[in-house]
């Protein structure tokens, strides 16, 4: 494995070491709900400052349930790493078509050039 | 840092969605402009947009037992100035509050302000800033990503405080509870995201050195200590 390949992997592990340690570690354990979100959470903060505050507008659209919802989240991630794959595949694709062509051309040339030299 | 759907009071709505509104108009005609002047960026441009996809969609847990989201616009921000992120961004905030009921349309103003106009802006700056005194090119690109992320969800606390602000202790109690939400939680999360920009950063450079040169993120004919590890 190349050292830029490591180093990338590197990278990967940590985010998702980040990630786990929060879960491993049990960091949510003092709440009634642990792991909830951030927006849930700021959510009650102003019910908590304003108990009398009401929404005065409501989603246009609303996922009927947990499952629609994470399933258009997936759609969401998949979109985007989608198309980033796209781009690094083509970029690379095109990276090694070139570099084909360009040995094939070397090739070609060697043969010619000596038969040239013969004669 | 998504803002429910009717969460903000109306004045409030309205007045960040006036003080967004002229970002993402200018924002709109860098981008067409950079479409006509460079059609071959067409493809990166898509490619941070993507980016800022994957990454406002990645719910993680932190440190605080809660979850929340980077935000990805760091990465277009650095490539392409941040006006051209403010039109990825809102773009991304719009599909999350049309189809996902994540933040909302009265809120979306507000949202833009801090994950598509603050966002890039201080990310840039901090990139811009380290660049100039010869940081690392991966280094900056790390900071620039983290304050990005970062300084969405700080914008985020205040936004909510100026709305909400606390019955005894005012607006200065409300920013406290708000960013306690937001700030501690996002730490870890912006570590993660300047590490993925990084890591994209990294790879872009392997594959599309000329567009990259042309941005002005690497510069020619001079080879960066980072750019020259990448190439080994």
């Amino acid at each position: 494995m190349s050292r830029n390949t490591k180093i990338n992997l590197l990278l990967l592990v940590v985010v998702a070491a980040l990630a786990v340690l929060p879960l491993a570690l049990g960091l949510g354990d003092h709440k009634k709900e642990p792991f909830t979100g951030a927006d849930g959470e700021a959510e009650s903060a102003i019910t908590e400052i304003e108990p009398d505050y009401k929404p005065w507008f409501s989603p246009l659209y609303e996922p009927p349930s947990g499952e629609i919802e994470s399933a258009l989240f997936s759609l969401q991630a998949a979109l985007g790493a989608g198309v980033l794959a796209y781009y690094f595949g083509l970029h690379r694709g095109r990276r090694q078509g070139e570099a084909r062509a360009l040995a094939q051309r070397e090739t070609a040339k060697t043969p010619a050039g000596s038969g040239a030299e013969e004669v | 840092m998504h803002i429910a759907e009717g969460f903000l009071p109306p004045a409030h709505a309205i007045a960040w969605g006036v003080a967004s509104a002229p970002f993402v108009v200018h924002g709109v005609r860098s981008l067409t402009r950079e479409v006509r002047e460079h059609p071959e960026s067409t493809l990166l441009l898509g490619a941070s947009g993507a980016f800022t996809f994957v990454l406002s969609a990645l719910k993680l847990p932190s440190v605080t037992g809660s979850c929340s989201h980077p935000t990805g616009t760091g990465l277009g921000a650095i490539l392409f100035r941040p006006p051209i992120m403010a039109v990825l961004g809102t773009i991304t905030l719009l599909f999350q509050a049309l189809l996902l009921a994540h933040g909302g349309l009265t809120t979306l103003g507000a949202n833009v302000f801090s994950m598509a106009i603050v966002g890039p802006w201080v990310g840039y700056a901090v990139y811009k800033l380290l660049r100039r005194y010869d940081v690392p090119l991966m280094v900056a690109v790390f900071f620039g990503a983290f304050f990005a992320d970062l300084s969405t969800y700080c914008v985020t606390s205040v936004q909510l405080a100026l709305a909400f602000p606390d019955p005894s202790s005012g607006f200065l109690g409300a920013l406290g509870k708000f960013g306690s939400i937001f700030a501690i939680t996002q730490l870890p999360l912006a570590v993660s995201e300047g590490l993925l920009t990084v890591l994209v950063m990294r790879l872009l450079v392997q594959s599309s050195k000329g567009e990259l040169t042309r941005l002005g993120v690497l510069v020619a004919g001079k080879r960066d200590t980072t750019t020259e590890a990448v190439a080994r």
